[in-house]
């Protein structure tokens, strides 16, 4: 902007006269470099240098107090054979698959009731949203009392309805164990996926709809045709950061079971914390976390091509 | 000038009243539904969900103030409602526990690196959307690549930079390693807010003989102040809610936050803990859900924002 001004036979006959170090305050490239300094200082040595050293110790034998040599890939052999973490890599994926696509379905569902006209629609939908403003780890601990093996109130309703005659083993019993677990996370992500759904939704213009019933298009055909080919972009990222941080969680588990019983609800997260930070076996457990990259980087993928295809599907050009 | 510009420029874009151009408020095409029809497909659903969503903060709540007698005795008292709250729980909680001091140490520890991150982030998104260095469109890529990256597979390795730059156990280790999650997120919302202040009003400042630096804060900024609370009770909110990193990096029971103490510190035998217990959590939450009730759209505006952005 600021060179645009000087047109080209003016430039030499100007300069002399601005010293450099004004002519280095209007340098882009010079400022932007100095704006950029606090982020960047933070970014790279808390996370990029953290980032390749936890690739580099997950080849180390690394314990907590004794920095380790380059041991290979002995770690990961070592992990391939363990049963422990081939049941938390099955673990994270049925968790995330379960839980992703309940969440989304959920959500999708409750985005639209959101969207009609309601009265004391705002106050409806910001309750909506208090589970995912509650720290996830006093909710996990409610959802522990919740699921309580003597004193739950769950199953006391239960029993008084006569549908079970004993109490449940909520957290007891490992397959119990993992859909409890499943259930919080849904409980607490359904009001993200919701309400971003629900700004999606209102982009799309009621004209449309209008249009759509003129035609006789049934409710199913207007959402099939309507609402979701145009939801499709927000969905793809909304899903990506709901997997990405399923995948890697570890709050909700440490809070409610720390992996138990028997390791049935152990995450990977979870389980490279106990390795890592319980065991001191950091090696081990940062080759645990760096066997969660690939996941990730499939997801980041995923919503890298969702972005470009709401760029092109809005008419936008690529700034 | 600049005042009478704000709200039309960068308010928050209204999600929850549905007050944006295309989704008015009139009754639309609902006319074409009877009521009883509405009440199956619509409001019975949502009372359902609702119900599901809000009843554990019931529970919490409601176990928060039972006496001890009626927590584990369902049979002779009604579970669902007591008529003799008390607040024994919360009492022994902020007078006989160190909870006080972990709340400070979460507020203090929240508003510091929030703090921190936002002055970063002003910057960088500045200097990303208005300066555009060379290479300001691969940094911003970076940036939201860096916004994916969670602190799950960070934590071990950080542990031992932590460590190793003599910051365990102290509340900078928590102040410092915090802005990994928040810059990426609020220089991403922040670009997006930038981006819809005009160019013109920078280039009659430049003619006029304003700095970079001047722009930034006095054009910028007050035009930005939407983004800027959005992006700070976001902020807020994601320290309050950190747990791996806290778990990790904090050993002594004096220096712990909330989330990170109530795990630990609270869960041992006693049968009656759950009074005290819920009487933390929901201590721990109550300050979020009152800062949630004052900027509800800044909030929302911040959720769909870096998601839409």
């Amino acid at each position: 902007m600021a060179d645009a001004v000087l047109p080209g036979p003016l430039a030499p006959e100007a300069s002399p006269r601005i010293p450099a170090w004004d002519r280095l305050k209007g340098d882009r490239n010079w400022l932007g470099a100095w704006f950029m300094l606090p982020a960047a200082a933070f970014l790279i040595l808390f996370l990029a240098y953290p980032l390749g050293l936890g690739v580099w110790l997950s080849f180390t034998d690394a314990r907590i107090g004794r920095s380790g040599i380059f041991i290979g890939l002995e770690n990961y052999e070592w992990l391939w054979d363990d049963a422990t973490f081939r049941l938390a890599v099955f673990n994270t994926i049925l968790y995330t698959a379960v839980a992703s696509v309940i969440k989304f379905a959920v959500g999708l569902y409750l985005a639209l009731l959101l969207n009609q006209n309601m009265p004391l629609k705002a106050i409806i939908r910001a309750i909506v949203l208090i589970p995912f403003i509650v720290p996830t780890v006093l909710s996990a601990i409610a959802f522990w009392w919740l699921y309580d093996s003597q004193f739950s109130i769950l199953s006391w309703s239960l029993r008084q309805l006569h549908i079970i005659s004993s109490n449940i083993d909520f957290l007891g019993d490992p397959w119990n164990a993992r859909w409890s677990v499943i259930f919080a996370n849904i409980w607490r992500g359904v009001p993200f996926v919701a309400i971003t759904l629900l700004a999606g939704l209102q982009t799309v213009p009621p004209s449309l709809y209008e249009a759509a019933t003129i035609d006789g298009a049934s409710r199913w055909q207007i959402f099939r045709h309507v609402t979701y080919p145009l939801l499709t972009p927000i969905i793809a990222v909304v899903m990506t950061f709901s997997v990405l941080f399923t995948f890697t969680d570890f709050q909700l588990i440490w809070a409610m079971t720390r992996g138990g019983p028997v390791n049935a609800t152990h995450l990977m997260a979870t389980l490279s914390y106990q390795r890592a930070i319980g065991g001191g076996y950091l090696g081990e457990g940062a080759a645990i976390a760096t066997a969660m990259i690939p996941f990730l980087l499939a997801a980041i993928l995923i919503s890298w091509f969702g972005l470009q295809r709401r760029k092109w599907q809005h008419g936008e050009s690529n700034d | 000038m600049t005042d009478a510009l704000a709200p039309k420029l960068a308010s928050p874009k209204a999600v929850l009243s549905g007050s944006s151009p295309s989704a008015d408020r009139s009754e639309g095409m609902s006319y074409l539904e009877t009521l009883p029809r509405r009440l199956v497909t619509l409001y019975l659903p949502l009372g359902i969900i609702l119900i599901v969503l809000l009843f554990p903060f019931y529970w919490m709540a409601l176990t928060a103030i039972k006496p001890d007698e009626q927590l584990l005795d369902l049979d002779r008292f009604n579970p669902f409602w007591t008529w003799t709250p008390t607040f024994k729980h919360i009492a022994k909680l902020l007078f006989e526990t160190s909870y006080p001091l972990w709340l400070w140490n979460t507020m203090m520890i929240a508003v510091a690196s929030t703090v921190l991150s936002i002055v970063a982030s002003v910057l960088a998104a500045y200097a990303i959307v208005r300066l555009r260095y060379r290479g300001a469109q691969f940094i911003g890529g970076a940036i939201f690549l860096a916004y994916l990256i969670p602190p799950s597979i960070l934590f071990i390795p950080l542990s031992t930079v932590v460590f190793q730059y003599g910051l365990f156990d102290t509340p900078f280790a928590l102040i410092l390693t915090y802005p990994t999650i928040l810059i990426p997120f609020s220089t991403w919302l922040l670009m997006g807010y930038f981006k819809t202040i005009p160019f013109e009003l920078e280039e009659c400042a430049l003619i006029d003989g304003a700095s970079r630096w001047q722009i930034l804060l006095k054009i910028v900024l007050p035009l930005a102040v939407p983004g800027l609370i959005s992006a700070f009770i976001f902020c807020f909110t994601l320290c309050w809610n950190e747990f791996i990193y806290a778990l990790t990096f904090i050993s002594s029971t004096s220096n712990k936050t909330v989330p990170v103490a109530i795990v630990n510190e609270f869960v041992d035998g006693d049968i009656y803990r759950w009074g005290s217990l819920m009487a933390g959590a929901l201590v721990g939450s109550l300050p979020l859900v009152v800062l949630y009730a004052f900027f509800v759209e800044h909030y929302v505006s911040a959720m769909t924002g870096a998601v839409k952005e």
